[in-house]
């Protein structure tokens, strides 16, 4: 196949030369790239003694000298540290599979790029995705992933009140605050309630939401309603207005004495015979104040599922319908063999998302009542979602932020774990074509 | 037989009287609201709660306060900046990514992608001890650069998502052609594919823009100084203190601020649909 003067090249022996970067690559004949590799892990190098491995030590011990260490940036030093190395670490696979690569398609073609502008071009036509992707990941890097490492770490160490840096060192306590949330009463309590509290609150408002906004989309899809666009616009209002705007005014209106809705709407009510209301505590009673939260989540999120789900009714097609009028169905049987299956098939991953995004839904829980009535604890109040309690914890007077960071990684686990498995059960990325 | 027909005659009558009682009550619902709160923005008279005022006197004096008497232009003004800039860095981003996840088969690609998947679930908003000390330690706090990234990083995983389910309902048949006409990777994404996203992009956008408006929680935490805040933290003061409510203040700045979103908001609400269809539900 190939000509017999182009010695072959060992795949194996390039592999291994590049264990010191680089020299695989000039072994294929390819002194620049070589070059590249081998200058990116001397600059490491350098880097690892003169800053890597101080870095280390800090991380490690997190200081021994207060005020003239600072745990916290020792800490972050540490984590970069661990990044930093990570990605060195990549770079060297991705030398040596480059190096094994290169060998390969010199024994088949013959040749190898040599010359700077080929590699450049070569990088444009191969690694286009990849250079349209790098920003993405960059930002993450620093924003997502980085601070979820640090919470990650920090839920292993005793930061809070006492212990803040310069003037105090912080240290590792391994699983100390996790123990406490558990198994010290007076966290285990709080931290029990506010948990039940908190899925109670997501199955509810959510379900809530979804419910309204199937029904609504439903109702609002017959063909013999006059003046569609004008309900529509009205049924949106509630996702166009900012959630924080609506909130607040809610907040106002719900006000126990003088609200809106004790004063003129239960009022209203009044007037219907028989019907009898009275004044409905509702900022003061731990009931009615979740009462309230979960039905201004149902009148807040419920548009969203609404536009979706009419997305999906127009796709519907009519001679479904018409079959099963032939087949002399009812509406009720309709709905429930035509339409609904439809709609959860097409919008399954969706809802959970609305799931994880009111596990979360601080704006509410803190704006409309700020967690309160009352106090189970720990700083929580009656209506603390689990977001909530960990921003009182972070903000509060005696801030708990190794407690907060805990909590955080518990929520992160169950949020990912419920998650993945819904997703996987409504097999909701199968039809995705992975690779 | 007449007794049947007037019956399914009852029946549809029926069913369209409860069809139109639903709309009407779920109509008033969420215009009750919204219309008392429009309305104390307008209200002369010393408001300490919101409520539906059929003889209240008309006057714009609380708008006249909020400017001269508040920092509202400022935070209006920070909260256009924060949106604006989070608004086109995460544009670009998320579509880029979401181009690239829809049109390229690449080493990584499947790894990448449930990489998103999985980061979109984690609360990152949750680690906020950690966007404190990371704030600290690059000097971020209480600046509007550091705010924005919070925000764009939060937004990428799930809207990339988005982004490459709209690309993947956009037929490929017209990049090949153009491939092989000698279009080049730019080429094809830009003269080809973009023009045929803009719907979606267009919804990005506007979420992008949204989203800054809406949170409370970041901003709150990150910008510190009065000068510095956005809409959202500014407004909750005028009722956060108990003894001193003021309510129409609250009620004018809401008011303001709502008007350029709703209007937005309507305007893209064409695209929603095809957005979300295509991007939120199987590929």
């Amino acid at each position: 196949m190939e000509s017999q003067n182009i010695k072959k090249k060992s795949v194996r022996k390039a592999g291994l030369l590049s264990l010191i970067p680089g020299l695989g690559q000039m072994y294929n004949g390819q002194q620049l790239k070589g070059f590249v590799f081998l200058a990116v892990t001397v600059a490491f190098l350098i880097e690892l003694v003169t800053i890597g491995i101080p870095a280390f030590q800090g991380f490690v011990t997190l200081g021994t000298v207060p005020i003239r260490d600072h745990s916290l940036f020792l800490l972050v030093k540490g984590t970069l540290q661990i990044i930093i190395t990570f990605v060195f670490l990549m770079v060297l696979i991705l030398n040596v599979s480059d190096a094994r690569q290169v060998a390969k398609q010199f024994n088949t073609l013959g040749y190898v790029n040599r010359s700077a502008r080929s590699m450049l071009k070569n990088i444009w036509e191969n690694g286009f995705p990849y250079l349209l992707t790098i920003p993405a990941y960059f930002v993450m890097l620093f924003v997502i992933v980085f601070p979820v490492l640090i919470t990650l770490l920090m839920a292993f160490t005793n930061y809070d009140f006492y212990h803040i840096p310069p003037a105090k060192l912080i240290d590792w306590v391994g699983l100390q605050n996790f123990v406490n949330m558990f198994f010290l009463s007076a966290y285990r309590s709080t931290f029990v309630s506010v948990l039940g509290w908190t899925i109670i609150w997501t199955l509810l408002a959510t379900t809530g939401q979804i419910t309204l906004g199937i029904l609504t989309a439903v109702i609002t899809n017959q063909k013999f309603i006059i003046g569609k666009k004008f309900f529509r616009i009205i049924f949106l209002l509630p996702w166009a207005i900012p959630a924080f705007v609506t909130i607040m005014s809610f907040s106002n209106m719900f006000n126990d004495s003088i609200g809106a809705i004790n004063q003129q709407v239960l009022g209203l009510l009044n007037y219907i015979p028989f019907v009898h209301v009275s004044d409905i505590p509702w900022k003061t009673d731990p009931f009615w104040t979740k009462t309230a939260l979960i039905m201004i989540q149902t009148w807040l999120g419920f548009p969203y599922i609404f536009v979706m789900v009419t997305g999906v009714l127009q796709s519907i097609p009519d001679d479904l319908y018409e079959a099963a009028n032939i087949d002399g169905a009812n509406a009720i049987q309709k709905f429930t063999k035509i339409t609904l299956p439809m709609i959860l098939f097409a919008t399954a991953p969706v809802f959970i998302t609305q799931y994880t995004f009111n596990f979360n839904n601080f704006s509410i829980i803190y704006l409309f009542n700020s967690g309160g009535p009352g106090d189970v604890g720990g700083g929580a109040g009656s209506t603390d979602i689990l977001i909530s309690w960990i921003y009182k914890l972070t903000t509060g007077t005696s801030p708990q932020y190794a407690l907060a960071s805990a909590v955080t990684i518990v929520i992160s686990i169950i949020v990912i774990g419920v998650s993945l498995l819904t997703f996987k059960k409504t097999h909701a990325f199968s039809n995705e074509e992975m690779m | 037989m007449r007794g049947i027909l007037s019956s399914t005659k009852f029946n549809r009558f029926f069913s369209r009287f409860l069809t139109y009682l639903f709309l009407i009550v779920l109509s008033i619902i969420i215009i009750y609201p919204l219309l008392i709160t429009v309305q104390s923005a307008f209200n002369a008279s010393d408001l300490t709660a919101f409520t539906l005022d059929l003889h209240m006197h008309w006057t714009l004096a609380n708008f006249q306060q909020l400017f001269t008497q508040t920092l509202y232009l400022t935070w209006f003004k920070n909260t256009m900046i924060i949106a604006v800039s989070t608004m086109i860095i995460q544009v670009i981003i998320v579509t880029l990514a979401g181009y690239t996840y829809s049109r390229y088969r690449f080493k990584g690609r499947k790894n990448g992608l449930i990489f998103f998947l999985v980061i979109q679930m984690v609360p990152t908003m949750a680690a906020l001890t950690a966007y404190f000390v990371l704030g600290l330690i690059i000097n971020g706090l209480d600046q509007y650069w550091f705010l924005t990234m919070v925000y764009v990083g939060g937004g990428i995983p799930m809207n990339t998502w988005l982004m490459k389910g709209y690309f993947d309902t956009i037929p490929r048949d017209l990049d090949e052609s153009a491939r092989i006409d000698g279009a080049g990777h730019l080429r094809i994404l830009w003269q080809i594919n973009l023009p045929l996203a803009m719907p979606m992009i267009a919804v990005q956008a506007l979420w992008a823009f949204m989203g800054p408006f809406g949170d409370y929680l970041l901003s709150a935490f990150l910008l510190r100084s009065p000068e510095n805040m956005t809409v959202a933290v500014g407004l909750q003061q005028f009722i956060a203190d108990p003894t001193n409510q003021r309510v129409a203040m609250f009620a004018a700045g809401s008011f303001l601020i709502s008007i350029p979103i709703v209007i937005l908001f309507f305007l893209l609400q064409r695209n929603f649909q095809s957005g979300l269809t295509a991007g939120g539900t199987k590929g």
